[in-house]
């Protein structure tokens, strides 16, 4: 490993700052959290999934004793979401609801049962409107809406966007290949069910605490909706017991307490419950998507189209980002000359969709990964040495403006080839045995905030107070993935100190600098920057009065083991303290500021802001299966995968994201799914941890995990992302080793039973050895949107439209 | 949270105060073992009893006693740890003490009893959802609606036995006593369930089931598989119990082929066991039995996996059960 041997801490496995506190249940997590006089609230949700609200009637349920306010959508009329595109959703529904689950009431009582109570008193009339269930009906009912804004009819978003001649491109094709998929949608499952509690006080201050990821966004959307200046309100997000991107939205019970706290002068909490968490639902969108590759005989693309249909749910959320995203990694991993993209979001009257572990790039990964299993097999191809040998270089710009750094993808499909000893088992296992291979690539960070702005996306405040205690305070909050142990791990390591001497104060809107939340896997980046040019910043006041008490020139200054001395004369130094009082008595209280802004990406055109990252990360995957013919159940046994991490901050932690990542994988590849009974309602299937089946702790298999380290020079000590990136190859690795095992094709995740067998029977009758969609919806795509890949000579701007026209 | 409804609780010592309380509270109440399977129906409001009596402290309710040669006495209250961790079942009753293990979660047989899952409440996945979801559909014929969603047509409920030991204890032939303060009688594990997802016990609800009954081994060799989704946690989504007695020859003297988790009641499939009886387990006869099973399972989509699925593996699932049976002959 490339730690250099002078690092202390970067590199090593140390603990995470609070790995005690949360085994032995100290940590207080939303729920824990209860203030004197404090309330109890509950929504009160449609049974309906889309219908006009003619009347509520809320005077039965306020006569109930212990009921202390009910409010309702006309308590709070301005709407939010989190893109300023999508302003499209209400705490409560004002005058129709869109799902099964849109809270149309809100009731705080003294406690639970009564606020349950209650809310089965309230009278709601609604006049049912015809529901949208699926893509299909979104494209074909015109009316009713389900919003009045979007591309029409029930069509959210529509985007062409073009780079390059695709009719050239695959003329010069040896192979051109076609492929339909489907990617079911599935939810986040966090153990910790989402919690708000909101206090209002005397002086017109409102705090909430709440579990969510994007504290910073709950602020700017508190102070919309309530119309309170953002400086009388102070967001607090709580240790999250698990997000997954299921907490990155603002979210109506947060509001929803906030207002009742306003209205009552008391404390008011609510906690969901297990189904009220399917219904705040922002996971993986369902995605259709149908791809067309050329390629030349030695396996080089020469221009690909890619089209995704996502079924998006009653709300915008972030589902325009997720719609760009279905279109824009394809072109980090391998190279691809020529792009076009097409891509739709449908709204329907089911949870809203939004972002989940590898936000909207898992399905188009699943998709072009067994496509191009499949195309290595037509050109007789390995594919690990397909892929290998057509990688996106390094330090350069792809069709589509992406601009990527270091890329350690071919180190590692070696290591998994090796690991797995692929070449002695890729079509040489016995009948009902097989492997299968699938990388990918993510972000380390979105290059640009979700709504405009030129500021920083992560800043980091350091206090070092003269007794040596050093204080880190940074908006960024802490999932579980482990961000505040980073940003110890890093000022320790630049202030030669021990992490768990540093006090690590983090996501509260009041105390910290904004960073601008955990999603994208952005943190280690970005915060890691911030906190790094704070500590340098500090380091150098320090660094300058011990020179100075030492007689020693500036450079021969170092830090380490809680002391600051001279290199040449190591004995000779003061410790980290008094280094400190020195610094304190020459330029006064200490105390840096270190931001962080990614740098600007090269593509101009419009779209242009989804994809872009300061890094990519790469994970290259072979999942090794056994499928049972006689039921089509395939039990995953080992999967081998290897990651470029750039720079481990801390080795441990980066294999526990690796380790969930594959957990994550592994449920979404075989078993989950987030359905409804369009027949029956568009109920939400089964939402309970019982009957939404995801993997058990049996259900794992052996993971075997290559760290791949070549420091990326945008992350601190080189550092990139590991959260999202290995989730993705693990479907596709899946179904392309069940192909390896048994000959049939599953062009649809998750990869059950029923569809394996269904595919066997096929092939046993001489069909289509294959399950999955046939076909997709015809849809009016718009003009494209055409750039000039910049190997062609494209600046990266939409090209003018008298040349657009000139070409075609 | 999801909250249980307030409700009185009793802690009788004795049987014959748990059912005399039972016939003061009527139908307002429930007894309980464990809780595994009744609270969170109540959190529900699947249920709904005013008043709940515990079953756990009655004298008498938690020995284990006798073996396979002069028969098994267990008492109702025996925790499913307790049952699969019994040297003697697990020696003379293998079966029975799988059937146990394969029961959801640690935790859950930690708490779970025998008694409990074999009166295991009917499931389906239009009635096992909360108070809310089940307005979304206005409810369904077997609680708060008169509709059944799976079979709309129907006028029965088609929710699924869902235990695993009620086939077993079935094709074993055991029995069970019930109480009640009208005396004491025992009944056939096969008599006690009746094809109704709503009336799905032939027991009256004042008997409580105090024990089961095994017999003596003998020559009965018996065998019980389980398809769900997940090595734990799941209930079946189909339970295959077989029993042969075999004669000294090899032959099955007696089959009992019983099929679980495909119909509101265990499912004997007598076609399988008329073609098995007589004859030694070769490959046609267990070809034929388990070509029985599958036309006689009829499994409706109201559990996991889809229901052309699950009905075309009780061929393989019967098929397996019967080899391995063939092995312990």
């Amino acid at each position: 490993m490339n730690n250099g041997n002078d690092k202390k801490v970067i590199g090593k496995p140390f603990r995470k700052v609070d790995a005690r506190a949360k085994c032995t249940g100290q940590t207080l997590f939303a729920d824990d959290i209860t203030l004197p006089r404090m309330l109890y609230a509950k929504l009160l949700r449609s049974p309906v999934p889309h219908a006009l609200i003619r009347s509520i009637d809320t005077s039965e349920a306020l006569k109930l004793d212990g009921v202390i306010a009910i409010i309702t959508g006309k308590d709070l009329p301005i709407p939010y979401g989190i893109l300023p595109v999508s302003q499209d959703e209400h705490t409560l529904s004002v005058d129709k609801v869109r799902f099964i689950g849109d809270p149309v009431a809100a009731v705080a009582a003294l406690d639970e049962d009564i606020a349950f109570e209650a809310m089965n008193l309230i009278r709601v009339e609604y006049e049912p409107l015809t529901p949208v269930a699926s893509i299909e009906d979104a494209i074909k009912i015109e009316e009713p809406r389900i919003h009045d804004y979007g591309d029409g009819g029930n069509i959210h978003k529509r985007v062409t966007l073009e780079f390059g001649d695709m009719e050239e491109g695959f003329s010069q094709a040896d192979l051109v290949s076609e492929d339909i998929f489907f990617y079911e949608g599935n939810t986040h499952l966090p153990l910790e069910q989402h919690c708000a509690l909101a206090r209002f006080d005397a002086d017109e201050k409102l705090t909430l605490w709440s579990s969510t990821q994007t504290p910073h966004y709950v602020h700017r959307a508190l102070a919309k909706t309530l119309g309170l200046a953002a400086s009388h309100i102070r967001v607090i997000a709580t240790p999250n017991g698990g997000g997954f991107g299921g907490k990155s939205d603002p979210f109506n019970h947060e509001i929803a307490v906030a207002k009742l706290a306003i209205i009552t002068g008391r404390p008011v909490k609510i906690t969901l419950t297990r189904e009220e968490v399917f219904y705040c639902h922002r996971g993986r969108h369902p995605v259709l998507m149908w791809i067309k590759t050329g390629v030349k005989r030695d396996g080089s693309i020469t221009a690909m189209h890619f089209r995704s249909f996502l079924d998006g749910g009653a709300y915008g959320s972030y589902g325009v980002a997720s719609t760009f995203y279905t279109g824009a990694l394809q072109t980090v991993t391998y190279e691809v000359p020529r792009y076009k993209f097409e891509g739709l979001r449908a709204f329907t009257n089911k949870p809203p969709c939004g972002p989940k572990r590898g936000h909207g790039t898992p399905q188009p990964r699943f998709a072009l990964e067994v496509h191009i299993d499949k195309i290595a097999e037509k050109l007789g191809l390995d594919p690990a040495r397909m892929r290998r040998e057509h990688l996106q270089p390094p330090f350069s710009v792809t069709a589509n403006y992406l601009r990527v750094g270091t890329m350690g993808l071919g180190r590692c499909i070696d290591k998994v080839v090796e690991g797995a000893d692929w070449n002695n088992k890729f079509r040489k296992l016995p009948s009902g045995r097989g492997v299968g291979i699938a990388c990918s690539s993510y972000l380390s960070g979105a290059g640009l905030p979700i709504y405009w702005n030129n500021m920083p996306h992560s800043g980091v405040q350091l206090r070092l107070d003269r007794q040596g205690g050093v204080c880190v305070m940074c908006g960024s909050t802490d999932i579980g993935q482990g961000s505040d142990s980073i940003l110890a791990y890093i000022v320790a390591e630049v202030l030669g100190i021990d992490p768990f001497d540093i006090r690590v104060l983090t996501a509260d809107t009041d105390l910290t600098p904004v960073d601008l939340g955990s999603y994208s896997s952005r943190v280690t980046l970005m915060t890691g920057n911030a906190a790094l040019q704070a500590a340098e910043r500090a380091r150098e006041l320090l660094t300058m009065a011990v020179s100075e008490k030492l007689n020693a020139p500036i450079e021969n200054i170092s830090f380490a083991d809680r002391r600051a001395f001279d290199v040449e004369n190591p004995e000779v130094g003061v410790s980290f303290a008094e280094a400190v009082q020195l610094a304190e008595a020459k330029f006064g209280t200490i105390g840096t500021v270190g931001s962080y802004t990614p740098p600007r990406s090269p593509g101009k055109f419009k779209g242009a802001g989804v994809g872009p990252s300061p890094a990519y990360s790469y994970s290259a995957a072979v999942a090794e299966v056994a499928v049972d013919v006689e039921t089509g159940i395939v039990v995953v046994e080992k999967v081998w995968v290897a990651h470029d991490i750039g720079q481990s901050i801390n080795p441990a932690l980066v294999m526990g994201q690796v380790e969930g990542s594959i957990y994550m994988g592994l449920g979404e590849a075989l078993m989950e799914e987030m359905t409804y009974r369009a027949n029956r309602n568009v109920v939400h299937k089964f939402p309970s941890l019982l009957e939404y089946k995801s993997p058990t702790t049996l259900e794992m298999c052996d993971v075997v995990t290559y760290l791949i380290e070549d420091p990326d020079p945008n992350g601190p000590f080189g550092a990139k992302e590991v959260g999202q990136g290995p989730l993705l190859p693990v479907p596709p690795a899946v179904v392309n080793a069940i192909y390896d095992a048994v000959g049939v094709r599953i062009d649809e995740v998750p990869a059950t039973p029923e569809k394996v067998l269904a595919a066997l029977r096929a092939k046993e009758k001489g069909k289509d050895a294959r399950y999955g969609p046939k076909s997709i919806p015809h849809v009016e795509w718009p003009a494209p949107l055409k750039v000039l890949p910049p190997s062609e000579g494209g600046d990266g701007k939409e090209m003018p439209r008298e040349a657009v026209h000139a070409r075609d | 949270m999801m909250r249980l409804p307030k409700f009185k609780y009793l802690a009788p010592k004795l049987v014959s105060e748990a059912v005399r309380m039972m016939a003061d509270y009527g139908p307002d109440a429930s007894f309980v073992a464990g809780g595994t399977d009744l609270y969170p129906n109540m959190k529900r409001r699947q249920q709904t009893p005013r008043t709940v009596i515990s079953v756990t402290r009655l004298a008498g309710l938690h020995e284990i006693s006798g073996d396979g040669q002069s028969g098994m006495i267990i008492g109702a209250s025996v925790t499913l740890t307790d049952i699969h961790d019994n040297a003697i079942i697990k020696r003379d009753y293998p079966a029975v003490a799988t059937a146990a293990r394969l029961i959801s979660t640690p935790l859950l047989r930690n708490m779970g009893t025998i008694g409990g899952n074999l009166l295991l409440d009917t499931r389906c996945n239009y009635y096992d959802q909360n108070y809310e979801w089940r307005r979304g559909i206005n409810f369904c014929l077997k609680k708060d609606g008169d509709i059944c969603w799976v079979a709309p047509s129907s006028s029965v409920c088609w929710a699924v036995q869902s235990s695993d030991l009620a086939p077993v204890m079935v094709a074993l032939g055991a029995k069970v006593k019930l109480v009640s303060t009208l005396g004491e009688r025992m009944v056939d594990a096969s008599g006690l369930y009746n094809n109704d997802g709503i009336d799905y016990l032939r027991k009256r609800a004042d008997e409580l089931l105090t024990e089961i009954h095994l017999p003596p081994v003998g020559t009965m060799r018996a065998v019980y598989k389980k398809l769900r989704r997940r090595g734990s946690f799941d209930f079946p989504v189909l339970g295959v119990a077989a029993a042969i007695d075999f004669a000294a020859d090899g032959s099955a003297r007696h089959a009992r082929l019983i099929l679980g988790g495909v119909a509101p009641s265990p499912v004997e499939v007598k076609e399988a066991e008329e073609l098995l009886e007589g004859c030694r387990l070769d490959e046609e006869s267990m070809s034929a039995a388990a070509e029985a099973a599958y036309i006689k399972a009829r499994p409706l989509d109201n559990t996991d996996f889809w229901m052309n699925w699950r009905k075309q593996m009780t061929r393989p699932f019967v098929l397996r059960a019967l080899e391995e049976l063939k092995r312990l002959s």
